[in-house]
């Protein structure tokens, strides 16, 4: 299982990148391997408003359905669209192709809410 | 891994749309050693059988099979199984595994005649070969095995184990199901694979299992046919023998049948990106029609594929488009007989 140095994580299994005031998200690799073969995803519109915590998008594999949540709250300024039509990229590639919105933050202090590789992994391990 | 009555039972094993995929293109292994075998003999085996089932056993030839369903007097089924004839007095019952000592007590109860009943379960395992390949994988071993029809059966052994070798299946391909002592299950299952490599052999567990058969449209205990979905709205009345004299639960149906059925199973394939599930509802012109009764991602179709119970008049004609909510969502789909992919 690989957990990228220099990403931030949430104890709901999404990754979040920061490049100034603006965070790119996915889900992690332990997420994809538990659901496994992902086969939909549901994406938010551009430009909505979310708080931390709050829902915005979908994944399902062919046995389950889990819900995406908002690391931190922000305005949605990028959908990665052909990861709509190809999910399978969330379980060949979590932290690369398989980004799936980024967000402009609004709160930066909730960052310090985010665990970093090393916690991440130890959380995952202890599930 | 996932606990399934009383076994440990794989979800899958590299990915459930590429084992998917094999058992359609190549072959595929399961293990499905958690499905019950009750064992009935003597010289009343048939007449009980008759009143048991709703199918016509007498319609049987040693080394036979068929899919029958055992039905309460009120017309509803307590299990789906596979009736294996021996001989003029001697059969075995395939069960689903969660139904087993359902079945066992249910039979037990409902002897009209003296039989001895045996409850083999725990003893048999059982392993599935499905796919295109899977003749040509047999053949290829060089061991001698019966030429098989399809629902036929024979005693064989292989790799000196001693099988039940039954042409049937759940995936609606070309297949086998080998009924082996539990203690021979891995020995088998070892030597299948080992002989497979060459086939594209791969291990497949309960995920694909689901999306093959839902493809087929092939009932499953409890989604298709359940205490409130009867034989004849689950569309399985081919499997009623209704010139049988009796036979539990006949009655029932036939009035269920004179009562003008109000709902019926059919398909349903997804027209928008979405996957439909469990209870999700169907709707046309804002008015609620049905509901899921099983669904996923077809790896075939690479649609939302599901199973649904809707009202009668939506499966004489399926032109129309229906809305299934999904997560509150209105999502389009279509109507469709099974099975729901196309199979040469």
């Amino acid at each position: 299982m690989n957990y990228p140095e220099g990403l931030k994580y949430t104890n709901e299994h999404e990754w979040v990148k920061l490049e100034g005031n603006v965070a790119t998200v996915g889900i992690t690799d332990y997420a994809q391997d538990q659901l496994g073969d992902i086969v939909y995803l549901e994406l938010p519109e551009m430009n909505k408003q979310y708080e931390q915590g709050e829902t915005f998008g979908v994944v399902e594999s062919t046995k389950s359905v889990s819900d995406l949540y908002m690391p931190i709250t922000g305005k949605v300024t990028a959908i990665n669209e052909p990861l709509i039509d190809a999910p399978e990229k969330i379980n060949e590639d979590p932290y690369g192709e398989a980004w799936m919105i980024k967000i402009e933050l609004s709160k930066l202090s909730q960052l310090e809410t985010l665990l970093n590789a090393n916690e991440y992994q130890n959380q995952v391990s202890n599930s | 891994m996932l606990e399934f009555a009383g076994y440990e039972m794989p979800i899958s094993y590299q990915g459930v749309v590429a084992e998917h995929l094999a058992v359609r293109n190549h072959c595929g292994l399961f293990d499905v050693s958690h499905m019950g075998e009750i064992f009935l003999s003597g010289k009343h085996a048939e007449e009980n059988l008759q009143v048991l089932t709703c199918n016509d056993v007498s319609k049987l030839e040693n080394g036979q099979c068929q899919y029958s369903i055992l039905l309460n007097e009120r017309g509803y089924p307590v299990d789906d199984i596979i009736v294996y004839k021996i001989d003029k007095e001697n059969f075995f019952l395939c069960v689903n595994a969660a139904n087993v000592k359902k079945d066992f007590d249910w039979i037990s109860k409902h002897l009209q005649k003296k039989v001895q009943l045996e409850n083999q379960s725990d003893a048999m395992g059982m392993i599935a070969l499905q796919g295109p390949k899977s003749l040509e994988l047999l053949k290829s071993t060089g061991e001698p095995f019966p030429n098989l029809k399809r629902f036929h059966w024979a005693e064989c052994t292989l790799n000196s184990i001693p099988v039940k070798l039954s042409k049937t299946g759940y995936t609606g391909e070309l297949g086998f199901e080998f009924y082996v002592p539990s203690s021979q299950t891995l020995a088998l299952w070892e030597w299948l694979m080992q002989t497979g490599k060459n086939f594209g052999l791969v291990p497949v567990g309960l995920g694909a299992r689901d999306t093959l058969r839902l493809e087929m449209g092939y009932a499953l205990y409890g989604h298709e046919l359940s205490s409130t979905i009867d034989p004849i709205a689950a569309g399985l009345e081919w499997v009623i023998a209704w010139n049988k004299k009796y036979f539990i639960g006949k009655e029932a149906l036939l009035e269920h049948k004179a009562a003008t059925y109000l709902r019926g199973v059919t398909g349903m394939i997804m027209e928008e990106p979405g996957i439909p599930r469990e209870a999700m509802e169907l709707y046309i012109d804002h008015k609620v029609i049905g509901k899921v009764l099983s669904g996923t991602q077809s790896p075939v179709l690479k649609k939302g594929i599901a199973s649904v119970i809707v009202e009668k008049e939506f499966i004489k004609n399926l032109t129309v488009d229906v809305f299934v909510d999904i997560r509150g969502k209105m999502k389009k789909a279509s109507l469709h007989n099974f099975p729901l992919i196309s199979k040469s």
